[in-house]
């Protein structure tokens, strides 16, 4: 790569992290609990808003990975997520009534939060309704993936999202808080994602699954991006350049192998289409708050009218981790 | 009192596993020495102390700063076994282990064993020229060139060395009488063999020459023990599998069984956080279970594959973290499949033709225009592969690859053709899992049977063939590695049946009976008069072959009325 290059990626992730600096404003603390972080602890990291069904399934979820801390903005709830969040004994929690959009969709919040409280320590930077699967979840927690990533000198972990939709109308049977939503959504696309490769930022780019086969089947190329690199050993030097999609440096991006091996990698379940969904895609296209004029929620609200069903005979009902490695959407790597 | 085994104990994290691990051996009896690493922190040390005090034969040697690679390992165990052969007169054998390793059967049985083989020292110790795992590419040249840079935080300067050295010819002299051998570090030594290691006179010249040696923890007892040992037993008494890179592989909870079924005494290395591991293994001989049935030969399985898969990976499998270079693939496609250029315009319906021959499912045109014309029209394939031309041509590649991965185990034939999305062309013809029969010049069939204005007719002719003399110019380069059949239209329609059942003994080579059926060929009347008003038209109609006009192509089914039968 030419020197120029990199020094405009140089550049561009020096702007980031300024620009990071200079949201710190936005950010009220609500409850700060970060003097009780170790070392080695942990952390997820998310941004939210009116989540508040979600919640109490999603933090036992990571508490049952062997998550300890949980970084959080609030960004403007009105349905009870923050003082929910306030409450919890292991959740770090910041406020902020700013624009998600101006904020890069939360990525300069979350960048300034990891640079103070994350730095030399493994974070999972996942939305509410991402579920991380890594090879051996069931059996292993954690602390064992990050620990084999150290001996390894990895500092970066892939995992690709993978949309899990109902069978039949979404939001037919409703969400109850603290169930988990892998009952009601528990089907997925095994087998039509597209790769490209970023020549500058080096990462893949995957396209695919269920949005893109039914709302996005006559224009491919605005389905939304499904690569995304969240479980990354923080360095002060490093921030996510677009959502977790891609980070910077971008020697950060290099999950995959190009010699023909596979590396280790696995999968973010994601449990957006419940029947929380109707009401979140009207609220947000009231916000216009989302990534390219909200365009995705644009081609969920017109899939919605007509009570979309994104179910097809061969979408494959989710059953583990193994399952996933075997149709090729995850690797164990030489993880054994 | 009777003979026993000594345990000497490198440690540098984990102390509270390494503690528990030290209190099993002692229990049972065996005097353990640990060593600590001089970098570890001094009050995790302290404690560790403290939380052993109460036992005596438990005891700490010098502290040594250890660096991996370096003498500083050959030190430290120097230390500590001198310690250990001095305090306690009554060990017959050492074991040196790890602060990470897990004694997987009881100590008495390890005793037992030893008891029964009191001279025997259990050393992997092979020369240089017949070790296969070492990483990096050193092999005697550890031995002979010199290593003064940290090959961890000085990997320039280290390579930088070694090339230099290696540049000028420059070797090393081996000290007389040695000959160098290499192994796993982790031994068992008798007394005798440990003691004439330590006490030899030559000892200080080979200290020296080991000093600067690469890596020497793997080299120096298992080199001197060739020097003084009446008996060797060339293996490690320690399970211990490393991977590609040198590492070794770490045992979890669930890998319970699996080292249960092992038939070595210590297993290493086992993650600190393995609760079930430290459970299970270290409660005394009367509370165990019965034990399984030895099987090692599982465990080396187990990590021999994820080597492989880290290494070679899946065939046919884009995925987040495989996306192989151009030519790298290890496989381009996961399974063979076969592409039929041109049958569907000189066969009615032969996709259900082929599907009957094969017993299995044919596609039309997965490139088509319209859309991807999977078999039985459905419009979601395996895997929820969407029959959208818009999806497909997005990125026809990942959509080809997809679909032979989506439907592994079963042979993929699809039909393909000038008006088809060509971006595979290079890929499919450089596959060598493809199978491609080409007719060539057969679109011009249907241009024959259409209801255009000539004009149109002899722009679209001139653009299938400019499109078909490309893809046929791939399938005749030098790069190709598919199966490539080639026949003109004139070729294939005066012997249809002799290449169909070539093409089809190849999809089901075993399979006996042969076809009994043709394929209906469509009406080729007028073809060659056809042709001649293309060609009065300006066109130059190459890829069919000789049609002469007037004269009409006969194939000789067509006569008869009747499905022709091959013998």
């Amino acid at each position: 790569m030419g020197v120029w290059e990199r020094y405009r990626l140089r550049v561009r992730r020096k702007r980031l992290r300024f620009r990071a600096f200079r949201k710190r404003r936005e950010l009220t603390p609500v409850a700060d609990r970060t003097a009780r972080l170790k070392g080695d602890t942990i952390i997820v990291a998310a941004v939210l808003r009116n989540e508040r069904v979600r919640l109490p399934y999603f933090l036992r979820y990571y508490r049952d990975l062997g998550i300890r801390h949980f970084l959080m903005v609030d960004n403007g709830s009105d349905d009870g997520s923050r003082e929910y969040l306030e409450a919890q004994d292991d959740v770090s929690l910041w406020s902020t009534r700013a624009s998600y959009k101006d904020a890069r969709y939360g990525a300069d919040w979350l960048n300034w939060l990891l640079f103070r409280h994350a730095r030399g320590r493994w974070v999972l930077a996942v939305d509410v309704d991402e579920f991380f699967i890594y090879p051996f979840c069931d059996t292993r927690p954690i602390r064992a993936l990050t620990d084999w990533l150290d001996t390894y000198n990895l500092r970066s972990f892939p995992a690709m999202v993978v949309d899990m939709y109902p069978k039949g109308a979404i939001g037919a049977e409703p969400y109850r808080e603290g169930q988990n939503p892998f009952e009601i959504a528990s089907y997925f696309d095994s087998g039509n994602y597209t790769i490209a490769k970023n020549p500058t930022m080096r990462n893949l780019w995957i396209q695919g699954g269920p949005r893109a086969r039914t709302m996005f089947a006559d224009t491919p190329e605005l389905a939304p991006s499904l690569n995304k690199i969240p479980l990354v050993k923080w360095h002060w030097s490093c921030c996510f350049a677009s959502s977790t999609h891609m980070l910077l440096p971008r020697g950060l991006n290099l999950t995959y192998d190009e010699w023909g091996g596979e590396k280790i990698s696995g999968c973010l379940l994601h449990a957006k289409f419940l029947s929380t969904f109707h009401a979140k895609v009207e609220e947000e296209l009231e916000r216009r708050e989302h990534f390219a004029g909200s365009r995705e929620y644009l081609a969920y609200a017109e899939t919605l009218k007509g009570d979309a069903d994104l179910w097809c005979k061969w979408s494959e009902k989710y059953i583990n981790w193994r399952q996933l490695e075997i149709l090729g959407l995850m690797s164990k790597g030489n993880w054994a | 009192m009777t003979a026993t085994v000594g345990f000497i104990m490198m440690c540098h994290t984990a102390f509270d596993r390494a503690a528990q691990v030290a209190r099993f051996w002692a229990d049972a009896g065996c005097p353990v020495v640990i060593h600590v690493d001089r970098r570890a922190d001094r009050t995790e040390f302290d404690r560790l102390v403290e939380s052993l005090s109460d036992i005596d034969i438990i005891s700490f040697s010098q502290r040594f700063a250890c660096e991996w690679g370096t003498w500083s390992l050959v030190a430290a165990t120097q230390a500590a076994a001198e310690q250990m052969l001095a305090r306690h007169a009554d060990v017959r054998h050492v074991y040196l282990a790890s602060g990470s390793c897990l004694p997987l059967r009881p100590v008495e049985e390890l005793v037992e064993y030893l008891d029964a083989r009191p001279t025997t020292d259990f050393i992997e110790s092979v020369t240089t020229t017949d070790v296969g795992w070492t990483v990096g590419g050193l092999n005697i040249e550890r031995f002979t060139l010199r290593f003064p840079f940290s090959w961890r935080t000085q990997r320039r300067l280290f390579d930088g060395y070694v090339r230099l050295q290696r540049r000028f010819g420059f070797r090393r002299r081996v000290p007389g009488g040695i000959v160098p051998h290499l192994g796993s570090q982790w031994w068992c030594l008798t007394r005798q063999t440990l003691s004439a290691i330590l006490e030899g006179p030559d000892r200080p010249a080979y200290d020296r020459y080991f000093r600067r040696v690469w890596i020497p923890d793997e080299s120096y007892f298992q080199t001197l023990a060739r020097q003084f040992s009446t008996r060797i037993e060339s293996r490690s008494l320690t399970l211990s599998k490393f991977d590609y890179q040198g590492k070794p592989h770490v045992f979890y909870d669930d890998h319970l069984q699996l080292l249960r079924r092992s038939d070595c005494f210590v297993a290493r290395k086992v993650w600190p956080h393995a609760d079930r591991l430290y459970r299970n293994f270290l409660v005394p001989a009367s509370e165990r279970g019965a034990r399984a049935e030895p099987n090692p030969g599982k465990i080396d399985r187990l990590f021999s594959k994820a080597v492989e898969r880290r290494t070679r990976g899946r065939a046919g499998l884009y995925m987040q973290s495989r996306y192989p270079l151009r030519d790298r693939e290890n496989g381009k496609t996961c399974a063979p499949y076969s592409v039929f250029h041109g049958f569907s315009d000189l066969f009615e319906n032969f996709d259900i033709w082929l599907s009957k021959a094969i017993g299995g499912r044919v596609h039309g045109h997965i490139f088509g225009p319209d859309r991807a014309e999977f078999a039985g029209g459905e419009t979601v394939y395996n895997g929820a592969l969407s029959d959208s031309a818009a999806l497909r041509d997005y990125n026809p590649k990942s959509f080809l690859t997809n679909l032979i991965w989506n439907t592994r185990g079963e042979h993929q034939c699809f039909q393909f053709g000038p008006r088809d999305t060509q971006d595979c062309n290079w890929f499919m013809a450089t596959d060598p899992n493809a199978q491609i029969s080409v007719i060539s010049g057969s679109w011009a069939v249907p241009l024959m049977r259409s209801n255009q204005n000539f004009s149109e007719i002899r722009k679209e002719a001139a653009r299938l063939q400019k499109i078909e003399t490309e893809h046929l110019d791939i399938l005749r380069t030098m790069y190709v590695k598919a199966r490539v059949r080639i026949w003109t239209m004139a070729e294939f329609v005066e012997n249809p049946m002799e290449p169909l059942q070539a093409i089809i003994d190849e999809i089901r080579p075993r399979a006996t009976w042969r076809l009994a059926e043709a394929p209906r060929m469509v009406d080729l009347a007028g073809f060659g008069q056809f042709l001649q008003n293309l060609k009065n038209q300006g066109m130059q109609p190459t890829l069919m072959g000789d049609f002469a006009a007037g004269s009409e192509p006969n194939p000789p089914h067509q006569d008869r009325g009747r499905p022709y039968l091959v013998r």
